[in-house]
């Protein structure tokens, strides 16, 4: 049984006069342990899978096995749930929360999940904090820290709750090419050491390098899917205007 | 998430924008302060009325003289209650403890070379004390046998002691009312101020047959009143009824008649008096309560704006595993937190304010004891409508809070 089972998943916005076809029909496996970047021009559904992958959506048909477990027909309260305990997230813009420390935002994710005690919930943020090489910022606010720094603590915050996947979205789309290759290291790490599985949405060529597996999306449709990047490359740069 | 730590993030919530905190408490301040207060003051208010009336005798009933008519002329006050319609009260009437006649007089007691007028001058019958539920501190009552002699004694309260005798122990002295010794055999107890304010102690008991006759020089057996007392005040409406058969019928009263006299029932009365006070507590009560609804709007208000502020936070924490409830219960936990705050100072300020103003009042009215309630149970109930106007106005914006939609409040700049 894959980690990931996707079939005919489709995801229609209805806009009143015009329906707008996000996903016009995905049917993908991932499993265990893969680290997946997910690339595509803007407009091509990428984001969109995202979110559906993420338990964020829901998709307006198909089906989504999470772990086995069928996500489309859930509620909000259990997808919810899902989100907290299988699912971290990692944003472009951080979306820490302001004027509240470093080490209380890691600490999130485990106020929302099981009753754990405040020492041992305070003694697992910091030691995650100390993974992403934080320790020493963890009274820090968001405003305090530089953008890499922000980045790696809502990393800590995504891994906390020790989730069997990671999920970026543009995580490296604030960031400069110096803590951009840091960040794109600590991903890799926690895939290789920890296997933790990853899934990221980007549009920078050196995230998409470094994953094992693209996927490239074009128009809602799954137009390459290959652990070459140069094919992946290939295919998001081929235009059907054009020949 | 654990109570304590929604509590704590509620705190922090409020705490980053102070000023608006505190603007929006002032509003839930006022209206549980002036509720407060009002409701403090108007129980003093039906306590002294009440505590008035056990003074009084709860179970007292007063039989007035009714208007006659003399060839069509209406006349209020005529003598026509006798001292026999006393003795025939407490006689014949099984719900009556005691009855006791009154002849009011006015006039001035000498002793020495001192002396006063006293506020009340009265002749009444020997079963006065029972019926007033009043005690002596020291001698005697007269007697029926001392009313039927006429005798010259009286009974005097604590007011005139320092007004006539200096060093003199007043008991035995005789004393001098418009030229008419009266020896003093008793001394009542003290019983201070009426609700009006006036002193109860300045008064000077006699017998009624003695002031008649000597005081007010009277030919006629008419009294000014009658003044009754029921075996126990849940007797009082028997006797007040049996009262009025009883005088029926010895005033041959035929159906068609005016009665010639009246009943009162001072718990009536007291009733009345509690209805009214009641009354107006709700609706100063209810006029305050307006204003803790404007501070209810002004929470809500401001808990709307902070649910469109934090949009971006909500999505944050919903992204990461807040469920619908979560969220609700973090808004609602805030606006409950700021009006229970605000209640606890409206109730600070307001029972701050019911003392004063008890202060007031007692220092403007010297002799009255407005008395000074603090109830608990009220400040209870303040509290708990505090943070029911908290949970009302919060859990719109609250739910509205919890109703967005992830991605949207991630997206939402």
């Amino acid at each position: 049984m894959a980690l990931i089972e996707l079939k005919d998943v489709r995801r229609v916005y209805d806009l009143g006069e015009v329906q707008v076809h996000a996903l016009r029909s995905v049917t993908r496996n991932v499993e265990l342990g893969e680290y997946i970047a997910l690339i595509g021009a803007s407009g091509s559904g990428k984001s969109t899978l995202m979110n559906t992958l993420g338990c964020l959506d829901r998709p307006t048909h198909g089906s989504y096995l999470l772990g086995g477990e069928e996500v489309v027909t859930m509620n909000r309260d259990q997808r919810a749930k899902i989100r907290n305990r299988q699912l971290g997230f990692v944003f472009q813009s951080y979306n820490l929360l302001n004027r509240t420390s470093a080490l209380e935002n890691v600490e999130l994710p485990l106020m929302y999940g099981k009753k754990i005690p405040p020492r041992e919930r305070r003694d697992r943020a910091m030691e995650m904090l100390g993974k992403v090489g934080l320790a020493d910022r963890y009274h820090h606010h968001p405003s305090q820290l530089s953008g890499g720094q922000q980045q790696r603590v809502a990393i800590a915050r995504a891994l906390v709750n020790r989730p069997s996947i990671l999920m970026g979205d543009e995580p490296t789309g604030n960031l400069d090419s110096k803590t951009s290759r840091e960040v794109i290291e600590l991903f890799r790490e926690l895939n290789e050491e920890q296997k933790i599985t990853v899934i990221l949405v980007t549009h920078d060529q050196n995230v998409a390098r470094n994953a094992k597996r693209v996927i490239v999306l074009r128009d809602g449709e799954v137009v390459e899917d290959t652990q070459e990047f140069s094919l992946a490359k290939a295919a998001l740069e081929y235009d059907p205007t054009v020949s | 998430m654990s109570f304590l730590d929604t509590v704590r993030i509620a705190l922090r919530a409020l705490l980053k924008n102070k000023m608006r905190a505190v603007l929006t408490i002032i509003g839930v301040v006022i209206g549980i302060a002036a509720v407060t207060t009002i409701v403090s003051i108007g129980q003093g208010a039906g306590q002294l009325v009440s505590g008035e009336f056990e003074a009084l005798g709860t179970n007292v009933v007063l039989v007035l003289p009714g208007q006659t008519r003399r060839g069509g002329v209406r006349q209020s006050g005529a003598p026509t209650l006798t001292a026999a319609d006393a003795d025939a009260i407490r006689v014949e009437c099984p719900a009556v403890l005691a009855a006791s006649p009154i002849v009011g007089t006015s006039g001035q007691i000498i002793y020495g070379n001192e002396n006063w007028n006293p506020k009340e001058m009265q002749g009444v019958g020997a079963d006065h004390l029972t019926v007033r539920n009043w005690a002596l501190d020291a001698g005697g009552f007269f007697s029926q046998t001392d009313i039927d002699s006429n005798a010259q004694v009286c009974v005097i309260g604590q007011t005139l002691i320092p007004k006539l005798f200096r060093t003199v122990n007043p008991l035995d002295e005789t004393v001098r009312v418009n030229n008419v010794p009266f020896r003093i055999i008793g001394i009542l107890k003290k019983k201070g101020a009426n609700m009006v304010g006036d002193d109860q102690d300045d008064v000077v008991l006699m017998p009624h047959s003695t002031v008649r006759k000597r005081l007010n020089g009277s030919p006629l057996d008419t009294v000014h009143a009658i003044m009754v007392s029921a075996r126990s005040t849940d007797q009082m409406s028997k006797a007040t009824k049996e009262i009025r058969a009883l005088m029926y019928e010895r005033h041959e009263v035929g159906p068609n008649d005016e009665a010639d006299f009246s009943v009162q029932d001072t718990t009536e009365i007291a009733a009345t008096l509690a209805i009214i006070t009641g009354t107006l507590t709700l609706m100063l009560s209810a006029i305050a309560g307006i204003s803790l609804l404007v501070g209810g709007v002004g929470i809500m208000n401001i808990m709307l704006v902070s649910v469109t502020e934090r949009t971006r936070e909500i999505g944050i924490r919903m992204a990461i595993g807040a469920r619908g409830k979560d969220i609700l219960r973090q808004f609602l936990v805030e606006s409950v937190v700021l009006s229970c705050i605000g209640g606890a100072i409206g109730i600070a300020l307001g029972t701050a304010a019911s003392m004063a103003a008890t202060m007031l009042i007692n220092a403007y009215k010297p002799g009255t004891e407005w008395p000074m309630v603090v109830s608990i149970p009220a400040a209870l109930v303040a509290m708990a409508f505090a943070a029911a106007v908290g949970v009302f106005f919060g859990y719109y914006p609250a739910r509205r809070a919890s109703m967005l939609d992830p991605i949207d409040a991630l997206r939402y700049e």
